[in-house]
């Protein structure tokens, strides 16, 4: 029988990861995210697999997309000001079609700002971020056993529709230790999956690359892509709800949806309507459950530890069904469950 | 009739875009006849850069992935890592590698990367339309040192061929030309030894090519070559600066 182990959550991911398959890591130490780069530069060569300390996060990510080009299981992780450096090759994966899993452990920004937890990077995660016209899957867990789960996954996700997927926490998530299921080892995969570059051994030679010159031939890319996200968003998209009964409707993600599930739950031990829709997916967004689960809200709260960047899809999903308030954290802290508990209460009048 | 002299077996058929008098096809050959004479061809990835060597994949039978500027060499690193088996080449331009992507390269060459780098040296970007180098020599004008370079302003040019030679963990680091014939034949030599160094796992291997940039340099094909041979090569000494393993000088 598998046992629960007590683990950080920077180490939990990490060792997701590298039961996923990982044949290599390349990264760059940021607080607060270092365990986990300290965790690869064992786990990792004990294995017989690749790790580097690469010089800069532009060098660990372009590390990530040659290897990743070979088709191979690899990742990276950052933190907030890191991952920034690293949108340049995100643009050129994602036009390449590479897959690969990419870890943000948000801290506060814009710039250095601090190393709290923050969820200020989610219009960086979901609006593209590097150049041009593209998406990602991007994963935004509320616990460390999930984080464990999504990034698992993550992998054959990034596999099965040659994408990079991101796992968007916070400094909270990757500093916090719960009592974690680990899931069964899987083999790394070296073989040929059919397009990565392999040496052109008995077939035709291969490219990955993103550079389409030809008139017609980009547009064509990327109307390809965008239909690839259409097939991504009906099924993949995850999303919690906790209750069928509610006046107040909060959303949250992440960190910030933890701290709302205990506002949520002693409210409604007192007897006040309230329940949690909590994206999983924040890209693709879950807009159509969260249009149907607004419509039975009298009011939705957006609680987010930035100044109000979820708010956008939300209001998009909520479309005038409810009015929509919204309550922000924005300097790399949480919010106190009873901060929210009284927004609420508020809110109901 | 017997066959004295064929196209190498790693390039493809394509009839090349570079400019006319241009060395990047003299490159390519030399790159496709050390991959086919030490039997690479069909376990090599060749890491292409931004600029004109971007459309490597039209021109060699390889597998080729491109990179983003200056970014091959953490390319290669992350290939070789994770596929020791497969021989890891970069070919670079001289903004791509010494400018943008010059801690890339320095990193990748300190680890000592079992990789193999190509080095087009044209003291110019040729892809953009003729600008200052890193590499670019005193003196010299382009689109954006209309009075020719000035060290007091623009810095010096790099020597990339010493400066990697200079690094403990680099085997090999060797600098050419491909001016002349017999220039080429010595360079055919410095690129198959760069990756004979990679087949028999012994390091990082850093060819330098001084190569001709006609159109950018606003001179005829003939003329890029004397300039070549007289100016580049009186700043860019030819020569091996590095050999960890022994053999050709």
């Amino acid at each position: 029988m598998n046992k629960k182990v007590l683990m950080k959550g920077n180490e939990a991911i990490a060792e997701a990861s590298v039961r996923a398959g990982l044949a290599g890591y390349f990264g760059y130490p940021i607080t607060p995210q270092n365990e986990f780069t300290a965790y690869m530069s064992y786990h990792m060569p004990a294995k017989g697999r690749a790790f580097v300390q690469a010089e800069s996060e532009v060098a660990a990510i372009n590390m990530v997309y040659g290897a990743a080009a070979t088709g191979c299981r690899v990742m990276t992780s950052s933190s907030s000001p890191g991952i920034a450096l690293m949108q340049e090759a995100i643009s050129y994966m994602c036009g390449a079609e590479v897959p690969a899993v990419i870890v943000n452990i948000m801290r506060g920004g814009p710039g250095l700002g601090n190393i709290g937890p923050s969820q200020g990077d989610y219009n960086q995660a979901t609006r593209g971020g590097g150049n041009g016209d593209y998406k990602m899957i991007v994963y935004a867990p509320s616990t460390v056993q999930e984080a464990v789960d999504l990034t698992y996954n993550a992998f054959d996700v990034a596999d099965k529709y040659k994408i990079p997927v991101f796992i968007l926490g916070d400094g909270a998530l990757g500093q916090m230790a719960e009592p974690v299921l680990l899931p069964e080892e899987k083999p790394v995969m070296k073989g040929d999956q059919g397009w990565g570059l392999s040496g052109a051994k008995g077939r035709e030679p291969r490219a990955v690359m993103s550079l389409r010159l030809a008139e017609g031939e980009l547009r064509k890319h990327n109307w390809n892509l965008a239909a690839k996200f259409e097939r991504i968003a009906e099924a993949e998209t995850k999303y919690e709800l906790t209750d069928t009964d509610y006046d107040v409707l909060v959303t949250a993600f992440g960190t910030a949806a933890r701290v709302a599930k205990t506002a949520v739950r002693q409210l409604r031990e007192q007897g006040i309507k309230a329940a949690l829709f909590r994206p999983v997916t924040i890209c693709p967004f879950p807009y159509a459950a969260l249009a149907d689960a607004a419509k039975q809200a009298k009011k939705v709260l957006v609680a987010e530890m930035n100044t109000g960047q979820m708010l956008f899809d939300v209001k998009v999903a909520v479309e005038g069904a409810a009015p929509v308030e919204f309550m922000g954290c924005p300097g790399g802290e949480s919010f106190s469950p009873e901060e929210i508990a009284a927004k609420i209460k508020e809110m109901q009048g | 009739m017997s066959i004295v002299f064929q196209k190498p077996e790693s390039l493809t058929d394509k009839t090349t875009i570079f400019c006319p008098g241009c060395s990047h096809g003299i490159i390519h050959r030399l790159v496709g006849e050390a991959l086919d004479e030490l039997e690479l061809r069909e376990t090599t990835v060749g890491v292409a850069p931004v600029g004109c060597g971007v459309l490597l994949y039209e021109y060699f039978r390889t597998d080729i992935v491109e990179a983003p500027h200056g970014r091959a060499p953490a390319l290669a690193t992350g290939i070789k890592r994770v596929r020791p088996d497969l021989t890891v080449f970069s070919y670079q331009g001289d903004g791509d590698l010494a400018s943008i992507g010059m801690a890339e390269i320095m990193h990748a060459a300190n680890r000592g990367e079992m990789i193999t780098v190509i080095f087009v040296n044209n003291a110019n970007y040729g892809m953009t339309g003729g600008q200052m180098a890193p590499t670019t020599l005193p003196g010299q004008k382009t689109t954006t040192t209309p009075t020719g370079r000035d060290c007091a302003t623009h810095g010096s040019p790099f020597r990339m061929a010493e400066i990697m030679g200079a690094l403990d963990p680099v085997v090999y680091s060797a600098r050419v030309s491909a001016a002349t014939p017999a220039k080429i034949m010595k360079a055919k030599r410095a690129v198959k030894k760069a990756f004979q160094n990679q087949k028999e796992n012994r390091g990082f291997s850093f060819v330098e090519v001084l190569s001709t940039c006609p159109t950018n340099w606003g001179m005829t094909p003939v003329d890029a070559v004397q300039f070549v041979e007289k100016d580049m090569e009186a700043y860019y000494p030819l020569g091996v600066f590095r050999d960890a393993c022994g053999g050709e000088k």
